[in-house]
């Protein structure tokens, strides 16, 4: 099954739940990562809302489609939708990074509902997903494999041993969504180790290469669909994403990768959030 | 005198040990459809090639890329099967302990890792390629199993029984190949530490192609009267606590002796239990340095790690 809600408006007001939670959340854990968190509200919407095929009544069910988080750092996102999507309760939301809590600082599997893999090193989800998508196309499954990575982690080697690999293997049932907020740590990706001409590199990889708005759910949705119709290749979505997005005294700003809100930016972002919130309501 | 029951075979012929990785994963092959193999451009080297020859839609060549050969494999065994890699131990896991730490560990999915080409007995290759701190880094892990066969025909165990056993397990062999002197009868439990050969006066805890050379030094202390034990540890993780200690304690003076460096592996894993119970150990092993070229036997005589070795360090230590 799926939870498919075609609606753009209702996914627009999920998006906006999103990050309401996320600003909640990450206030409450008093340390955690903002910017991408936020800034992939929009793409993980769209994947759990509409694309992905998942029962939240029963995580394990054998028929899903495998969702592989190769940043970790961003694991408040993914937490977020999965309780959302009606994984664990609301409540357990903000017991995030604290002593006892199923929701680790970075992902872990078999603790919590819903987590397929435990990541935090950077590069290495997609090695996972290639090994899972190998698996379904060797006994010819109908599950697929979607793996979300930031811009960053694609400095590591790791990442690119595991792109040839997938294109050796023609993996046709898996998509890659990449979260290009230009920014990592110490700066932005083209000052650090530039990553262009990104979509070059994984065209001479031999995937399959779509670029789309990252806060565009529908051009979201509609890519990953195109990304099934490729049976051939792998394909890889970059999806260009402002980090921080929703929240403007956190848009574009680096020193947001690695740090929460406090009490009173918090308040401002939620402020801001519900007015977004009414805007939708009003479209 | 040897320990009737474990039936060795002293005169047994010469094979590599992992020969006897390649013919279990053969048998596995065939009894379990959810056994894959993966390698990173050495499957003969590693002889996964058998496997492939026969399961090819159950094999995957990653090429040159270690940290993408633990990663895919533990995405496969996400999926429910069991994964098994092998390459060169300095390589696995010595270039992707991270992703054996995480991608494996952490998640505690059934690979299993299997390393190659293990130890000063790697030869001509060099110290590059003589992996010296695998069993130290294995063995700190949660979640993981450590097994250090003896021979041949107990790294074909030691991979069956990795099959059988709940989570990771990481396998080290060697490239040379050493008498076969366990037989098929021979038992093999996990982290149940084998008895080889009872004695009095020293307990010589020993693992992988050590063992024989151990037995065989035993043999030249028995003439001078020096009644050793020698037990084969052939699981390092976890530790058989019982047998180590009832030995260390009966005997007074315990050995270890190991392939590896002496700091993290077989002898530090002894050292940590019989510091509780204050018994005295001395530790054989290479001691804080790279070796160098040169056959196996050569470097084994010279680091002291052959049967002459082993007996000169005995009678120091008595
Ligand atoms: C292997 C590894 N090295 C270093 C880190 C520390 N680290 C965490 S996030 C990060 C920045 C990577 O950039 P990106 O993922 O693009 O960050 P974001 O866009 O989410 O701010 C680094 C270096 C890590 N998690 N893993
Ligand atoms: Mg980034």
């Amino acid at each position: 099954m799926r939870i498919k809600v075609t609606s753009l408006k209702q996914l627009q007001l999920i998006a906006n739940t999103i990050r309401q939670d996320l600003v909640n959340m990450l206030e409450e854990a008093k340390s955690g990562h903002s910017a991408g968190s936020i800034g992939l509200a929009d793409i993980f919407t769209a994947l759990y809302f509409n694309v992905i095929y998942h029962d939240p009544q029963n995580p394990q069910w054998e028929g899903r489609d495998r969702f592989v988080l190769s940043n970790g750092h961003v694991c408040p996102v993914l937490y977020a939708v999965l309780a959302n999507a009606g994984y664990f309760p609301k409540e357990e939301l903000m017991t995030l990074r604290k002593l006892g809590s199923r929701l680790q600082g970075h992902p872990h599997r078999g603790t919590l509902p819903g987590i397929e893999t435990s990541s935090g090193p950077l590069g290495q989800g997609i090695s996972q997903a290639v090994g899972m998508a190998i698996v379904a196309k060797a006994e010819k499954r109908k599950w697929r494999v979607y793996c979300v990575m930031s811009d960053g982690e694609h400095q590591e080697g790791q990442v690119w041993e595991a792109a040839m690999l997938a294109s050796k293997y023609k993996l046709g049932n898996l998509t890659i969504i990449i979260d290009r907020n230009n920014i990592q740590i110490d700066g932005f990706t083209e000052e650090i180790m530039p990553l262009e001409p990104f979509v070059e590199k994984y065209k001479s990889f031999g995937w399959h290469v779509l670029e789309v708005d990252g806060h565009n759910i529908q051009k979201i949705i509609e890519a990953c669909e195109e990304s099934k119709a490729i049976y051939e290749k792998p394909t890889v979505i970059i999806a260009h994403t402002i980090p921080g997005k929703g929240i403007p005294f956190m848009e574009f700003l680096t020193e947001w990768h690695g740090k929460s809100p406090t009490k009173e930016q918090a308040e401002e972002a939620r402020k801001i959030l519900i007015e977004g919130r009414k805007e939708i309501e009003s479209t | 005198m040897l320990n009737p029951e474990m039936s060795l075979d002293m005169d047994g012929k010469p094979a590599a040990l992992r020969d006897g990785f390649g013919k279990a994963l053969l048998e596995l092959g065939e009894k379990d459809p959810n056994v894959w193999v993966l390698t990173a451009d050495v499957s003969e080297s590693t002889r996964t090639h058998w496997f492939a020859e026969k399961f090819p839609k159950r094999f995957v060549q990653v090429g040159v890329a270690e940290q993408n050969l633990a990663g895919t494999a533990a995405g496969i065994a996400a999926c429910g099967k069991t994964a098994i890699i092998s390459a060169f131990g300095a390589f696995n896991p010595g270039r992707n302990f991270d992703q054996i730490r995480v991608s494996i560990c952490y998640n505690d999915v059934k690979v299993i890792i299997h390393a190659s080409h293990t130890g000063i007995t790697v030869g001509p290759d060099g110290a590059s390629h003589q992996m010296l701190e695998d069993i130290a880094m294995m063995r700190a892990l949660p979640n993981m199993t450590v097994f250090v066969p003896a021979d041949a025909e107990e790294a074909r165990k030691a991979t069956l029984a990795a099959h059988s056993i709940k989570g990771p397990a990481y396998i080290r062999t060697g490239r040379e190949k050493f008498p076969v002197f366990t037989t098929e009868k021979t038992p093999f439990i996990p982290g149940k530490a084998n008895v080889l050969r009872d004695g009095s006066d020293v307990a010589i805890f020993a693992c992988g192609v050590e063992v024989y050379q151990a037995l065989k030094a035993a043999e030249m202390l028995e003439k001078e009267g020096i009644k050793a034990a020698v037990i084969n540890v052939h699981t390092i993780k976890p530790l058989d606590r019982e047998t180590i200690l009832s030995y260390a304690k009966k005997c007074g003076l315990s050995v270890s002796v190991e392939e590896h460096q002496v700091n993290g592996g077989l002898g530090s894993a002894i050292a940590e239990l019989l510091a509780e119970e204050n018994c005295k150990l001395f530790r054989h092993g290479i001691h804080n340095t790279f070796a160098e070229s040169g056959e196996a036997p050569e470097l084994m005589k010279k680091y002291k790690l052959d049967a002459q070795g082993i007996y000169e360090f005995v009678k120091v230590k008595i």
